[in-house]
């Protein structure tokens, strides 16, 4: 039987629109995801801008009055998480880049805001902050951010601030500088102004810093009244 | 990798597509007849019965033959038993009284070397061929002789139906079987039919004489003849409405051997047809159903690949997990779904058309043989169950193919009837 070239090609189109409906598809969600991102991004600014606002107007008078804002923490891992899985799932998009370096000025702008609440009024946030890479297989730091999820899931008021090591962001370049990161030395983690290279685990950062136990959530009523139940069988 | 898994991704959608346009283009053409046909002649037909080690199945078998609406004077049934070591011979004996049958006994050697001696002992104008665990419908050898009007037509093929499934196993099979039965159909319309299954195809007598008898090739008979016919410029045509009943592997064993004799076969037989391939002589055979079948067995065992790197991902960074914060937090309760972690790469909605289009082709597959479409469990059960096991024995076929080893039909039997361990 003769072939007929001309259903070959028909099917070879309609099978190349079928490609492009599933790129297309795909292109528009991750827009949606983007606009989702920037979204949260945009929120976390004015957060971080009315926390600094709020400050300057009431550091002259006095701490009573609070300007951590404990939202904050949650929003950033949210963030944190959406990058990190857009970074492998949207690769070569260059919003997702741009997103994660407006990200990392955040979390430093975030990070100078809360060591001055914390210097001036004895506030109860903890800020660490943790250097990893992508640019490797580093497998530690894929362990290293595994404790420090189940550290800030134990700790709510331990505010961990991630960076990418290999990120092009001037801002983050001259905090590698002050607390001399290696890129050889990586994960590295950074509490009370003293940096710790390689992994730690989560023992051996309660035992670096004991406040953070200080930040375990106070017990509600119907804690109290399980364990009370628990004692008494 | 991932060009290596778009490239055969569209190879497959353009596959699907190519069979969906060819219905779309035939379905009017496309019929079950539920009258009584009246044949203007009835020409002379032999059935070859090759059994080895069926005493349980063979008499359903000849029963189904000798039920045929067909007239008795011009219907001849050959039953070659091949070397049985189980009572087979005992049970065919019961029939040797019976004029219409012919009962044959020899060392054994092989399905081919069975049908072959039935071959020697054929005088009909049709010859045919019934596997020993197969049976036909009363209305299948009519129907299939109304397609030899065509005096260009030298072979038909049945529609083969999978009988009783009882597992989960078989109604896998069940689904499959349904869809190749709306692929077959559609390869016909292209007068590219690549196999006439062991049970019941038809063959004029004089294929046999001018391009020989069958041949042993890697044990799937039914597979090189049909390539050898193309290669000789004969026809093939495919019945929808002659149903053949099959028994099918009941265990995951026994399916997994019987595919990798298949796969094999096809893949050993290609090669030794491979003149056939990118010649616009030989039609639709060589650009389109051979290539297919490469494009499949490559596409499944990509993806094999695929899934088995993902799982050694997800079980890397898990025992990573575990290392560094312990058992219990990484197995504990706190789950949340937030749709934003839903994958949503060109690959997902590509897989997603790529389902769909099975799918289709299964549902076009159950209204062929059925009548109308008809949503089933068997078709998530097929999807996931050939999923997971279809690559397998992928593999294990290619690798058969690259160590050169062969499997057995007979051993295969043997197996299939738990009278070996392992074929």
């Amino acid at each position: 039987m003769k072939n007929d070239w001309s259903k070959y090609i028909i099917v070879l189109f309609i099978t190349m629109a079928l490609f492009a409906v599933a790129a297309g598809l795909s292109n528009f969600f991750s827009n949606k995801k983007v606009e989702n991102m920037r979204t949260i991004q945009d929120k976390l600014a004015t957060d971080i801008l009315s926390s600094e606002t709020q400050y300057t107007l009431l550091s002259e008078l006095s701490c009573e009055q609070d300007v951590e804002n404990e939202n904050l923490s949650s929003e950033l891992n949210d963030l944190a998480n959406k990058i990190n899985d857009s970074e492998s799932n949207l690769k070569g998009n260059s919003d997702v880049t741009e997103l994660k370096r407006y990200y990392s000025v955040l979390e430093i702008k975030d990070y100078l805001l809360t060591k001055k609440i914390n210097q001036k009024c004895k506030g109860t946030l903890i800020p660490l902050l943790y250097f990893y890479t992508t640019a490797n297989n580093c497998t530690e730091c894929v362990k290293q951010g595994y404790v420090l999820t189940e550290l800030r899931e134990k700790y709510p008021g331990l505010r961990v601030y991630s960076f990418d090591y290999s990120l092009d962001l001037s801002a983050l370049k001259a905090l590698i500088k002050i607390y001399k990161i290696s890129d050889t030395k990586l994960p590295a983690v950074v509490i009370n102004e003293h940096t710790y290279t390689g992994f730690k685990t989560v023992e051996e950062i309660e035992k670096i810093e004991p406040a953070i136990i200080k930040l375990l959530p106070k017990p509600t009523i119907s804690d109290i009244k399980t364990t009370s139940k628990t004692i008494k069988k | 990798m991932m060009i290596l898994f778009y490239s055969l991704s569209f190879l497959a959608v353009y596959v699907q597509v190519f069979l969906l346009v060819t219905f779309f283009e035939h379905r009017k053409e496309i019929f079950i007849r539920g009258e009584d046909i009246t044949l203007e002649n009835y020409p002379t037909v032999t059935i070859i019965v090759p059994c080895y080690n069926e005493e349980k199945t063979v008499s359903l078998t000849i029963d189904s033959l000798l039920s045929l609406n067909y007239p008795t004077e011009k219907l001849r049934i050959i039953v070659v038993d091949d070397g049985s070591r189980d009572n087979t011979w005992e049970v065919l004996k019961k029939y040797i009284s019976n004029e219409r049958i012919t009962l044959l006994k020899k060392k054994n050697g092989g399905k081919h070397t069975a049908l072959n001696l039935g071959l020697e002992h054929t005088t009909s104008e049709f010859v045919g061929c019934l596997d020993s665990d197969s049976s036909v419908h009363p209305e299948a050898l009519k129907r299939i002789m109304t397609f030899f009007k065509d005096s260009k037509t030298m072979a038909v093929a049945p529609s083969i139906v999978v009988r009783d499934p009882k597992n989960l196993i078989q109604y896998a099979q069940r689904a499959e079987y349904d869809m190749a039965h709306y692929t077959k159909k559609m390869l016909a319309f292209l007068q590219g039919i690549h196999v006439t299954p062991g049970p019941f195809s038809i063959f004029r007598k004089k294929v046999f004489d001018e391009i020989g008898n069958y041949r042993k090739s890697h044990h799937t008979e039914d597979q090189e003849i049909a390539l050898r016919m193309h290669k000789n410029g004969l026809k093939i045509d495919h019945c929808p409405d002659a149903y053949v009943y099959t028994s099918s592997p009941n265990t995951v064993p026994k399916l997994y051997k019987q595919r990798v004799r298949w796969i094999y076969g096809f893949i050993k037989n290609a090669t030794d047809y491979r003149d056939l391939f990118f010649k616009p002589e030989y039609g639709t055979i060589g650009f389109f159903t051979l290539p297919s079948g490469f494009i499949s067995i490559a596409g499944t065992v990509v993806l094999l690949v695929f899934a088995l790197s993902r799982l050694y991902h997800f079980i890397f960074n898990k025992i990573l997990q575990v290392k560094a914060v312990g058992f219990p937090s990484v197995f504990g309760t706190n789950f949340s779904f937030d749709p934003f972690f839903i994958n949503t790469r060109t690959f997902l909605f590509i897989s997603i058309i790529l389902y769909i289009l099975v799918i289709a082709a299964l549902l076009n597959g159950r209204r062929m043989i059925y009548g109308r479409k008809m949503l089933s469990w068997d078709i998530p059960v097929f999807i996931l169950v050939y999923s997971v096991i279809a690559p397998f024995w992928l593999v294990k076929a290619c690798w058969n193919v690259l160590t050169s080893h062969e499997a057995s039909w007979t051993l295969e039997r043997d197996y299939l009837l738990g009278k070996t361990k392992s074929p």
